[in-house]
């Protein structure tokens, strides 16, 4: 019983003495040493790369992973708001204008009125409050796309980009339009 | 990203390299969008719970004279995947807290709740690993002051737009991926001129200071709304002004190889000049200037 187990034993650290050659120092292999305790493992392992394993595990644990919150976090601020309210006033402007455009060149065969005169004299019939509200309406994204696109434009030239320079602008932007607005609204 | 890394991962190699899009040469963009639909369709954020439906742990001695203050806190825990996101409150005395957001992290984590997980190394702005939202931006942990206002409660969250690892630590395998993409070193074909050593001017030295400090915490990225939709393809900002500061270096001979990989749609013009970049980046560079000098140098080459 003793000699089979010693002879088991041997046999094993045989078989356990190839790995063990990645531990050894470059200079005993050269030197034909290879007398060195082979390490043993009492416990079963499986051929599996480490690599394979661990990204496994890995993938499915990203499908599981949460998404962390973004829009509704972060800090209200004129560089993304000022920056989406271009796109928003850039697709309106943009959206209303083929809209209009659409329609005007339809306007004959369904035989609707969409010709200058006919507009401007109904317009002429709402009152001064809705009139100025209206004109106040489409006046504000138009100020504020052009004058924003301004800052695009300087922005192109890799000038008047430093934080501070851009809060001010920005908020240029916003009140130039308003008052801009205001007076294309009352004239 | 998540399931765009683990299908690549196990997606069989059929295309030939031409075909493949690496992220800094992305090649000329093709209706339908494969990839971009299939991340917005699987980016749906899952809203964490308020805090005012979770608990409030509080400090276990609070004091008479306490200045307390609470800060909710973002948590997520891996190991109970079904379940939502929360925000979990925690009140502290600042008095025994030190001064900084990283301070009554390290504190909380100490003394009241061990389980509460972020990164977090050097304490001093330099290893960028402790970058997180407070209060709504971006910033490092630790050299965000705690505001010693009782009333204003204190709101932590992970960096915006990332897969969340657990609570506060996010996944940024994309965001090295990116870096790696655009050649982070110096590319040279010919010796240096001496034998022994690139040499360059102090004008041209200087050119690469604002742009060498970056220390890679991803704040700027993950305040940019253009790459919290696109980060599959865009590269954002801290990726792209890696990119020009090798652009900038005189040393540098692949300026031109590295410029031409940045020209398409995604990788470089994603940028539309937000600017949260500049405003957010705790170390006080500003990559917006350096993304509007590449562009700049494409438009006149």
């Amino acid at each position: 019983m003793l000699a089979q187990r010693i002879a088991q034993q041997s046999v094993r650290r045989l078989a356990a003495q190839t790995p063990a050659y990645r531990f050894a120092a470059p200079a005993a292999i050269a030197m034909g040493n290879t007398s060195f305790a082979a390490p043993r493992r009492h416990a079963a392992t499986q051929p599996l790369s480490d690599h394979e394993a661990s990204s496994e595990i890995l993938a499915k644990q990203r499908l599981n992973r949460p998404v962390s919150p973004h829009l509704g976090i972060y800090k209200p601020q004129i560089t993304w708001y000022g920056s989406a309210l271009n796109r928003v006033t850039g697709v309106a402007l943009s959206g209303a204008f083929y809209l209009f455009g659409g329609l005007y060149l339809i306007a004959p065969t369904l035989g609707w009125h969409l010709e200058s005169s006919v507009l401007a004299a109904s317009f002429a019939a709402w009152p001064l409050v809705l009139k100025a509200a209206a004109k106040f309406t489409v006046a504000m994204p138009f100020t504020y796309h052009s004058f924003n696109g301004l800052r695009h434009l300087v922005w192109d030239t890799a000038s008047m980009i430093t934080n501070k320079q851009v809060q001010q602008t920005g908020w240029a932007v916003v009140g130039l339009s308003v008052v801009s607005s205001l007076a294309l609204a009352f004239m | 990203m998540a399931l765009r890394l683990a299908s690549r991962r196990f997606a069989p190699g059929f295309a030939p390299q031409v075909f493949r899009r690496s992220m800094a040469t992305t090649i000329e963009h093709t209706k339908g969008e494969p990839i971009s639909t299939a991340a917005e369709a699987a980016t749906a954020s899952r809203p964490p719970i308020p805090a005012s439906k979770t608990t409030n742990v509080k400090e276990p001695s609070m004091d008479k004279e306490a200045l307390t203050k609470t800060f909710h806190i973002y948590r997520w825990n891996p190991d109970e995947p079904t379940s939502k996101p929360k925000m979990q409150s925690y009140t502290l005395d600042l008095n025994k807290t030190g001064p900084m957001m990283l301070d009554a992290l390290i504190r909380i984590k100490n003394e009241i709740d061990p389980t509460l997980t972020f990164r977090r190394s050097c304490r001093e702005g330099i290893c960028g690993s402790c970058a997180m939202n407070i209060d709504g931006v971006n910033t490092l942990a630790c050299l965000c002051r705690i505001p010693r206002d009782e009333k204003q409660e204190a709101r932590i969250y992970p960096l915006p737009h990332t897969y969340v690892v657990k609570d506060l630590v996010p996944d940024l395998t994309q965001f090295y991926k990116q870096y790696k993409s655009i050649q982070p070193y110096l590319q040279r074909d010919s010796p240096p001129e001496d034998g022994r050593e690139n040499r360059q001017s102090k004008a041209e030295r200087r050119k690469l200071d604002g742009l060498y400090e970056c220390i890679l915490c991803a704040c700027c990225s993950t305040s940019c709304p253009s790459y919290w939709w696109n980060s599959e393809e865009y590269l954002g900002p801290a990726v792209l002004m890696q990119s020009y500061r090798w652009i900038a270096d005189s040393r540098d001979e692949k300026t031109a190889q590295r410029m031409d990989g940045l020209n398409n749609s995604m990788s470089l013009y994603r940028c539309h000049t937000i600017l949260n970049c500049s405003r957010t980046c705790p170390k006080g560079l500003n990559p917006a200037l350096a993304i509007a000098e590449i562009k700049k140098s494409m438009a006149f080459t």
